[in-house]
């Protein structure tokens, strides 16, 4: 019996627990390096390669080509407006949400929900509808007399930035009230019974103590906003040109893989870069909302 | 009501309507009986609609999405949730990073899976096959899969599966007679997520998806791109319509959940 003894049942089974956990996560973790690693890896392998020899003049296109800068450029300008536009809405909403009684705070979420869970193609064929030379806002500030000629809201950033706005609207609003639901009511109270006024205990309270809330949404909304495609190539008519089209027209027009590559290269890094600065304030898996 | 509280809550309704109305007027829009969509219709009639049926490239096209939204859920969810029972028996440290993995698809721009996607099926052929884009789907299914079963699972007392075990069961057979029962609302919802999230992918199937394999919305969209056409509306109308049952859905499955627990509690 020397050696069974040898061994320690309990590092026995724990040995197979650990190939259990592996050959359960194994097909999915499969698929995503198969589809996902894989390609990225060779994304950035290539981004560094020009006729069978290293080079790094995709790169260097960030520097020469204005193109490359300005896109990235709007494409951030763009990213911030629209963060800082569904901040400011999902904040008051997500307040309400949170403070409601249960079942006002359930029709809320829903109105949040079903936007949520609607193809972001539908919506933004919705804004193009609603916002064309002749659509329902143009035809209603006309009836309304507000207006003598139709305004350009589409084919243009303002067209992107209010669609894009709408559909990363609850990406904000569902962090924002996950925070928000956990922050006592009573902590209000006892500010409010301590002499401090409304606006005083919500300032100096219920903001800070929402703050994860808010970094978690605004990270989500900003990285979510710099990778948008549908609603920038249907709504912005040509005009507002972002990093995603960037590759897209590099592939689709040029067949160019070692500009694409170094764009998606640069793109990736910021996500990632965000995510990293993110992360050491609060868990990555709060901003998924996994937890 | 303070004035304050109610300038507050008329802010926050118009700013709901602002969100719900977009969703909601391609609806009315799609029963138009005019080619140049303006509101309200001229008149109503179902023209839209009949296009949309009697067009043999758009049923295609829907049988195409249908199929694959419906196989890449049921294998996402199957994968998905071995993965989330794998991540939450494993409390190391390097499970933990494998779990970030799982949450890639979500974080990378679609438009970088697209072109990654693109890059492996042209070198395996598997460009414009319904095999292709089940398997991409999968991949993007995952996520949400995987975060719903993980909530399920953390609201499951594992003192359960472990008397089980001790009575004589083993792991698969408890799995599926002990946990599976206690967090099936968690699996269901994250197999309608993966069903609606694959029925509306739109980008990566612009790449992959082609010939007999086009998908509704790459369609839609690449109509999109030449003409404002009301049959969209017609199909956008269906789309949304789909999109409100399965949250309704997740939200009845939730609901069930809730009243069970409920239901133990008195016994």
């Amino acid at each position: 019996m020397a050696i069974s003894s040898a061994v320690d049942p309990s590092v026995l089974h724990e040995r197979r627990e650990q190939r259990l956990i592996l050959m359960l996560l194994a097909p999915a973790l499969l698929v995503v390096i198969g589809l996902l690693i894989v390609p990225l890896c060779w994304l950035a392998w290539q981004s560094f390669r020009q006729d069978g020899g290293f080079t790094l003049a995709h790169y260097a296109r960030f520097v020469s080509d204005d193109v490359y800068w300005r896109t990235f450029l709007q494409t951030f300008r763009i990213a911030f407006v629209v963060t800082v536009a569904t901040l400011l809405l999902a904040y008051p909403v997500a307040y309400v949400a949170a403070s409601a009684s249960r079942r006002m705070s359930i029709l809320i979420l829903a109105m949040v929900i079903l936007p949520f869970w609607t193809s972001v193609l539908v919506r933004s064929y919705a804004w193009l509808i609603l916002l064309q030379r002749r659509g329902l806002v143009n035809s209603a500030l006309d009836g309304m007399g507000l207006i003598d000629q139709p305004l350009i809201l589409v084919n243009n950033e303002l067209g992107t930035v209010i669609a894009t706005t709408h559909i990363l609207l609850p990406f904000m609003v569902l962090p924002l009230y996950a925070a928000m639901q956990k922050i006592p009511a009573d902590l209000m109270m006892a500010g409010s019974s301590l002499g401090g006024s409304p606006a005083h205990v919500f300032w100096r309270v219920f903001l800070p103590l929402s703050l994860p809330g808010v970094l978690a949404g605004t990270v989500l909304v900003f990285v979510l906003a710099l990778g948008f495609y549908i609603t920038p190539e249907l709504l912005g008519g040509g005009r507002t040109y972002m990093v995603s089209m960037l590759v897209s027209r590099n592939i689709e027009l040029y067949s160019e893989w070692g500009a694409a590559s170094s764009i998606s290269v640069v793109l990736l890094l910021c996500v990632f870069g965000i995510f990293r600065l993110a992360s050491m304030i609060i868990p990555f898996e709060r901003i998924m909302g996994a937890r | 009501m303070k004035p304050s509280k109610l300038i507050l809550n008329g802010t926050v309704g118009l700013i709901l309507l602002w969100l719900i109305i977009p969703v909601v007027i391609v609806m009315p829009m799609s029963f138009s009986s005019a080619r140049f969509l303006s509101f309200p219709p001229p008149s109503w009639s179902t023209r839209w609609y009949e296009a949309y049926l009697a067009s043999a490239a758009w049923m295609d096209a829907t049988k195409v999405s249908l199929t694959l939204a419906v196989l890449s859920a049921v294998i996402a969810t199957v994968l998905g949730t071995a993965a989330a029972y794998a991540l939450n028996l494993s409390g190391s440290k390097l499970v933990r990073n494998l779990q970030v993995l799982l949450f890639l698809p979500v974080v990378v721009p679609i438009i970088i899976t697209a072109v990654g996607v693109f890059v492996v099926y042209a070198n395996v052929g598997l460009l414009a096959t319904m095999t292709g884009l089940v398997l991409a789907n999968v991949m993007l299914g995952l996520p949400y899969v995987v975060t719903s079963v993980l909530v399920g699972l953390r609201k499951f007392d594992p003192a359960q599966e472990m008397v089980s075990r001790s009575l004589g069961m083993n792991r698969l057979r408890t799995f599926f007679i002990v946990v599976l029962p206690q967090i099936r609302p968690s699996v269901i919802s994250g197999l309608l997520f993966a069903f609606i999230s694959a029925l509306d992918e739109t980008v990566v199937a612009l790449f992959i998806s082609g010939g007999e394999n086009q998908t509704l919305t790459k369609r839609m969209f690449t109509a999109l791109r030449d003409e404002i056409d009301p049959t969209i509306a017609a199909i956008s109308t269906l789309l949304t319509a789909t999109s409100f049952l399965v949250v309704m859905l997740v939200a009845l499955s939730a609901r069930n959940d809730s009243a069970r627990v409920v239901a133990d509690d008195d016994a």
